[in-house]
């Protein structure tokens, strides 16, 4: 892109005193409000107890940084476990939404059948339906099959926002790819399914890659369908251990906690960090539509 | 691969359709209910605890959708300069937005704790105030700082796609402007804003939708205290339904909210449609 080009254009107009007042300044204020919470989030974690209980010094640094929260965290609660589980339940959701929403993406977007605009108009809808709606229905629905308090409650709940999401981002990538590589394909003697697995899964990557990042955060932070349908603590997620566990009695203990929340962020922040530019197309891509 | 649709689409509608059920029978965790017609609905319309967190939902989704259009436009505008690091100054903006709220929330209630606050011990120092503020004690402070925290998180969204919007309008208007002689102010309102309103549409559609069926949030911080001031649709009808066993009454909370979700939709959908009948567009 010539953005940067483009761009200078007309700074020239502005002189640089009052691009300090007017851009710099606010954009300053915004990031550290943005970001403050999560610089404090990672001092406390860090902070030993008797600091963090002191009203005098200053609390924006830490003296005598200490892991103990952390290795508390990890070896007196059951906080291990529920990484484990996050892990796990948010991969295996993923990966089944990933496989439907192609199928569906693909059906809706390429074989013209009656109601395809309508069907997308669906699913765009299914993806407005927030789970605060959803999960007393579902709960039911769960505890019908037998499923309460276990993994599978939430691998096979999740993609009920997540595969209307996906399809609806996949829709989009599919309907750039010209459809003169299929009709090619096609005269070739290919098949539908060969159409699909070479030729367009190859070309959709990046938005295979936004989709899969999008439904794995997603899913790492869902919270309500985790805090219903799950009751034991083996089978807790982060979020939902958090809340519900380690918050006892009326002495909070804010290390552990920040800890907590600290390693529960790290994750998504790292998996975000590597894709940046994917997650921002898929996000602004859905929006656009 | 048909099949996938229709099955998606079955599997999609029949737990909204459930729901729906659900709230006119007088289900229990554990009991199959009884079809009881309206009476949720009456009892629940009745009920003066209904009306307030009504209130609430609107007073927490108006003032939070409103700071968050406002402060996510500027911080878009913003970020659409001609700025040294941008796409990293675009990656850490969004981080509020994808760390998982239960926890953001944990280190908001942290920074609110009525004994321990650090923007109490900043305010005492500098000579503002004289003792710790109870942020989540009050009525109307609870609703103010649960609101904050709902702005916090919401921004970043609302910012990053405005400026996907923004880079899409194309300069040489911006120049014909500069030339005609226009200020700041007017490039911004006869410019920016006019080519930028069908994604406001949808930007503002997705957050008000999302803020008013907020859950985790307030769950977190107050569970709806003090006095039920920050009680929302969402944590009431979890309250009774699922701490409560009251399935159907919980689920007739919830199925009250989407005629607003609904209202809200047609509402950007036609006011969309306008904007494109009016800039020429066919459908």
């Amino acid at each position: 892109m010539s953005k940067a080009q483009e761009s200078v254009g007309m700074d020239y107009l502005q002189s640089l005193p009052r691009r300090w007042v007017t851009v710099y300044a606010p954009l300053g204020i915004f990031v550290f409000v943005l970001l403050f919470p999560f610089y404090w989030m990672a001092i406390t974690a860090f902070k030993p107890d008797a600091q963090l209980a002191m009203h005098t010094g200053n609390p924006f640094w830490v003296v005598g940084p200490t892991l103990v929260h952390f290795k508390r965290l990890l070896l007196d609660t059951p906080y291990k476990g529920w990484l484990i589980n996050t892990v796990l339940i948010s991969v295996a959701s993923t990966f089944v939404s990933i496989i439907a929403s192609v199928l569906a993406a693909y059906a809706i977007e390429r074989l013209r059948f009656r109601g395809a605009k309508q069907a997308g108009l669906a699913v765009f809808l299914a993806y407005l339906i927030p789970p605060s709606i959803l999960f007393i229905p579902l709960a039911a629905i769960v505890f019908k099959l037998g499923l309460f308090d276990t993994r599978w409650a939430l691998i096979l709940t999740y993609p009920t926002f997540l595969i209307p999401f996906c399809t609806w981002l996949l829709m989009g990538y599919f309907r750039s790819i010209p459809y003169e590589l299929e009709e090619c394909a096609l005269i070739d003697g290919a098949t539908r399914w060969q159409i699909l697995v070479r030729i367009i899964l190859p070309l959709a990557v990046p938005g295979l890659i936004s989709a899969g990042i999008f439904a794995f955060t997603l899913s790492w932070n869902e919270f309500i369908y985790a805090l219903t349908f799950i009751s034991s603590s083996e089978v807790k997620t982060v979020p939902v251990g958090m809340v519900t566990e380690l918050i006892e009695g009326d002495v909070y203990h804010w290390g552990e906690l920040m800890a907590g929340a600290l390693l529960g962020s790290l994750p998504v922040a790292v998996v975000y960090s590597f894709f940046v530019e994917y997650y921002v197309s898929g996000m602004t891509g859905a929006v656009k539509e | 691969m048909l099949p996938t649709v229709a099955i998606l689409l079955v599997f999609l509608t029949y737990p909204l359709g459930l729901g729906v059920w659900l709230g006119f029978t007088d289900t229990k965790i554990g009991s199959i209910g009884e079809w009881v017609g309206l009476d949720n609905y009456r009892y629940l319309i009745g009920d003066s605890l209904t009306r307030e967190v009504l209130f609430n939902t609107l007073f927490y989704t108006v003032t939070a959708s409103i700071l968050k259009f406002v402060l996510g436009l500027w911080l878009a505008l913003l970020l659409n300069e001609n700025l040294p690091l941008k796409s990293f100054f675009r990656a850490i903006v969004l981080l509020p937005w994808i760390v998982p709220t239960a926890l953001s929330a944990l280190a908001f209630w942290w920074i609110y704790d009525a004994q321990f606050s650090i923007v109490s011990w900043l305010l005492i120092r500098m000579g503002v105030i004289h003792s710790y503020i109870p942020f989540l004690g009050t009525p109307w402070l609870a609703r103010i700082s649960t609101v904050i925290a709902n702005v916090w998180r919401g921004i970043p969204f609302v910012a990053i796609s405005l400026l996907a919007g923004l880079q899409t309008i194309s300069p040489t208007l911006y120049e014909a402007a500069a030339i005609d002689g226009v200020s700041s102010w007017q490039r911004f309102r006869y410019i920016t804003l006019p080519l930028l309103t069908p994604i406001i549409a949808v930007v503002m559609t997705f957050s008000v939708l999302f803020t008013f069926t907020d859950f985790q949030l307030i769950y977190v911080l107050t569970r709806g205290g003090p006095l039920n001031a920050t009680h929302l649709m969402a944590t009431l009808s979890f309250q009774r339904a699922i701490p409560g066993g009251e399935l159907g009454e919980g689920a007739a909370i919830a199925t009250m909210m989407v005629p607003f979700l609904f209202a809200c939709v047609m509402f950007s959908y036609f006011g969309l449609q306008r904007r494109g009948w009016q800039q020429g567009g066919d459908q």
